[in-house]
């Protein structure tokens, strides 16, 4: 009998809802850790109901295959969160429309013309660090590989995050050819590999590893929100991979107008604003001189990689069986 | 799913790899688990000692863990910077790694040793007292007789469970394998379903789950013997043998399968103090959505596992183990496309989370109520025939008090499992619909580690008042 009780509170909440119908909905699909209390989801939804008139109501969970899943029945009016190298799959849904946003005052470090998803943040990839405990820093990719076997590093699995998969994009950018056996020289010196983040940089902080995969950003959660200044990122020769998070609008949405006006809000301050310290990433068009003190003090790499949709999407298979076949080596 | 996927169905080559490696690190968890297991339950049949009650409850504890949080508490033993490395460096041995396919063997036994021990326990606590005092009084090898029998008749199934648990084992096999040599099918069906979104490759890489699976139950119902041990009067059982040697190995056994289990979990504890100081406020909620999840999943699985145990035959045995080879990723993504026309999964996410939840027990619960029942019906069963009993009577005067033990541990185990499981909440949750296992990830997702520590000894602690509240309940009578 208990397992009616959730059920019943549905039906509870079914029923107040007609007492709301008055201002309009407007469904965000975002990842779990953007709706969640300590993402930037909430800032957001105040922000924007401030103005809107309207309630802006997130449905969490994995945004692609839920879309996919859905197709045009869906009753999302927009989705935020795209990791870029899921772009092509994206597009290639035609469940979206044009966001009809100038892009031109992105402050991203490349251009940005694509009229279909907007980019709402960003970060460089990179390997994070003790600056108490690691002593010789590899200010290189190569010198990453070179490095003595007694190094322990984290990553993850390119088969299952967004992270692992940049990465093996990133070291076919680096090394070209050579790039299995980049891996195969890399590969005593990487402890383990993680289904996803959060697990990698778990044994990070529990100092099971010296160096994992993460952001150049990640130092700027350490420094502002636990006041600890010893987690760097190693900035190497190369340039670094390029992580941009996106937004775009269904083109199926019941509420077109409040929508593109929810597009609208994402590249004004008052939106750019809130995501440094909640997502720990830069803002999408900020300039640097209005973000928060401990982000604009982070060294930064000199180049910036990033491959287009679909070269990202041609090379993505065999960067992933070039890791697979160089860590069996 | 499979009629939603559709297109083209094809095995990448890395699969066949991935296949070998699930299949070989399933079954030599399993028989470690299985092997271990054995001694520490005839110790703890036969040996009454301050806090054993405490023990036993304990021991359930690594098997309700989320993944992350057992894996973590591991590392902080087994670790580069752990206890034991630590201890070999006084001693000048050089460090031991975790990682590697040893890790994730080491993971599964931890996890499923205890659920080996509490199976074979249970078959240990069936054999009737009567039993022990007349090989006792005639001085007949109690071993060759009683224990031995009933070894047959109870560890194929033990095995069986816990190579199908170990079969869908992705992230511990990932996390601590150490890289794409230890890759299981688990993954690639993740990597299908949440990556690629490849629908049709999930559902056949499921298919051969399910294949293994069905063959893994045909082989125990083949393997399984029929029990003969007879029937007793219920009452607790006392030992004349063990004495001498068998004290000694028993107190080994049981030192060890303690130290190898509660480590962990101590350490998870001493992790999680700092972070249970300024847990968020929402917390509390998410706690009470996981009870009543828990609560609804557990009343929902014994229903169901009584009736499939009372139907009894090889298909019960069948659907008694198929829920093993389904992960509550593939579950809850078939459910999603089952209900998604219907009705808004967010409306239903809890119910489906406690569904999924029951369905992902009933196997735990058939196991254990199985031997049970079949134990009473054939001491008993004729006399209640003669008496006329059938239906609803028999079960309330035959079944139901012989089944009191097994019907709590099941139930423990069930909420318990229940209150841990993350696989499918993720998928459905809406605004305010998570539970405490889904806060925990978004804590960690969020850089807050210390905090998702004490989470993750909220839930640890909360699994298991559950499960000794259920469990303690079974036990009430006097052997506990």
């Amino acid at each position: 009998m208990y397992h009616r009780l959730p059920a019943g509170l549905c039906l509870g909440l079914l029923a107040a809802a007609p007492a709301l119908a008055q201002t309009p909905t407007l469904t965000v699909y975002a990842p779990d850790y953007f709706g969640s209390e300590w993402g930037p989801g909430p800032a957001i939804e105040t922000a924007f109901e401030k103005t809107c008139g309207c309630d802006l109501q997130y449905q969490t969970g994995d945004l692609l295959p839920r879309l996919l899943l859905e197709g045009a029945r869906t009753e999302a009016d927009v989705a935020i969160g795209f990791d870029s190298t899921e772009m092509k799959k994206a597009r290639d849904t035609g469940l979206f429309a044009p966001h009809g946003v100038d892009t031109a005052g992105l402050t991203l470090p490349i251009d940005w013309a694509d009229d279909t998803f907007l980019p709402f943040d960003w970060s460089y990839l990179a390997f994070v660090y003790d600056n108490e405990a690691l002593q010789d820093v590899p200010r290189s990719f190569a010198e990453l590989v070179a490095a003595p076997d007694d190094l322990r590093i984290a990553i993850q699995d390119p088969r299952s995050s967004v992270s692992g998969l940049s990465l093996v994009l990133w070291a076919e950018q680096v090394f070209g050819d050579d790039v299995a056996q980049a891996w195969a020289d890399l590969a005593p010196k990487i402890t383990t590999v993680t289904p996803g983040w959060s697990e990698a940089y778990g044994l990070f902080t529990e100092g099971e590893v010296d160096m994992v995969l993460s952001y150049t950003t990640s130092p700027a959660y350490h420094l502002i929100a636990e006041g600890d200044a010893t987690v760097s990122a190693a900035i190497f020769d190369e340039g670094h991979y390029m992580t941009i998070e996106l937004a775009a609008r269904l083109a199926g949405s019941d509420s077109p107008e409040l929508a593109q006006s929810f597009m609208d809000f994402v590249t004004t301050p008052e939106f750019q604003s809130l995501i440094p310290t909640s997502n720990w990433s830069y803002p999408a068009e900020l300039p640097a001189a209005d973000w928060p003190e401990g982000f604009r003090d982070l060294p930064m790499p000199d180049k910036a990689i990033w491959l287009p949709e679909d070269k990202a999407a041609l090379l993505r298979d065999p960067a992933i069986e070039a890791w697979r076949q160089g860590m069996l080596r | 799913m499979l009629w939603r996927a559709g297109g083209a169905l094809r095995l990448a080559p890395a699969d066949a790899g991935a296949l070998w490696f699930t299949l070989w690190q399933a079954l030599l968890s399993a028989a470690l688990s299985v092997a271990a297991a054995i001694p520490v339950a005839r110790a703890l049949a036969r040996r009454r000692f301050a806090g054993r009650g405490l023990l036993v409850t304990l021991l359930g504890a690594p098997f309700i863990l989320p993944v992350i949080v057992a894996v973590l508490g591991l590392i902080a033993v087994f670790g580069r910077g752990g206890a034991l490395n630590d201890a070999l460096g006084l001693i000048g041995l050089g460090p031991l790694s975790i990682y590697g396919w040893h890790g994730v063997v080491l993971a599964h036994v931890f996890f499923n040793l205890p659920l080996a021990t509490r199976l074979i326990l249970q078959g240990w606590l069936s054999i009737p007292a009567e039993r022990f005092r007349l090989a006792a009084s005639l001085g007949a090898p109690v071993g060759r007789l009683l224990e031995w029998p009933m070894l047959r008749g109870v560890v194929p199934g033990a095995f069986a469970v816990i190579f199908l648990i170990c079969l869908t084992s992705f992230a511990v096999a990932l996390t601590l394998g150490g890289g794409p040599r230890a890759t299981t099918v688990e993954l690639a069906i993740y990597q299908a379903i949440r990556f690629d979104f490849d629908l049709g490759r999930a559902a056949l890489l499921a298919a051969i789950q399910f294949g293994i699976c069905a063959a893994a139950a045909l082989a125990v119902q083949a393997v399984r013997l029929p029990d003969t041990m007879g029937g007793g009067f219920d009452r607790v059982v006392e030992r004349w043998d063990g004495g001498g040697l068998s004290r000694g190995v028993d107190a080994v056994a049981l030192s060890l399968a303690a130290g190898f289990l509660l480590l962990p979990l101590a350490m998870i504890a001493a992790r999680g103090l700092p972070g249970l100081a300024d847990l968020p406020p929402g917390i509390w909620a998410a706690a009470l959505r996981s009870l009543l999840v828990a609560l609804g999943a557990t009343a929902l699985t014994l229903v169901l596992a009584l009736a499939l145990v009372l139907r009894g035959g090889w298909i019960a045995t069948l659907s008694g183990l198929l829920p093993l080879a389904a992960s509550s990723l593939v579950m809850g993504t078939g459910l999603f496309v089952v209900l998604y026309p219907v009705v808004a999964p967010r409306d239903v996410a809890l119910p489906v989370t406690a569904l999924v939840n029951a369905a992902m027990a009933l196997p735990f619960a058939a196991r254990i109520l199985g031997p049970a029942v079949a134990q009473a019906e054939a001491a008993h069963g004729r006399l209640a025939d003669s008496l006329g009993l059938a239906g609803w009577t028999r079960l309330r005067w035959l079944l139901l008090p012989r089944l009191r033990r097994p019907l709590g541990f099941a139930a423990g185990l069930t909420a318990a499992l229940s209150m841990g499981d993350l696989g499918v909440i993720a998928l459905f949750a809406g605004d305010g619909q998570a539970t405490l296992p889904l806060m925990m990830v978004r804590l960690m997702g969020a850089y807050r580690m210390e905090q998702a520590a004490g989470a993750a000894l909220l839930l640890l602690s909360l699994s298991l008042a559950l499960f000794w509240i259920f469990d303690r309940g079974g036990r009430a009578d006097a052997d506990a």
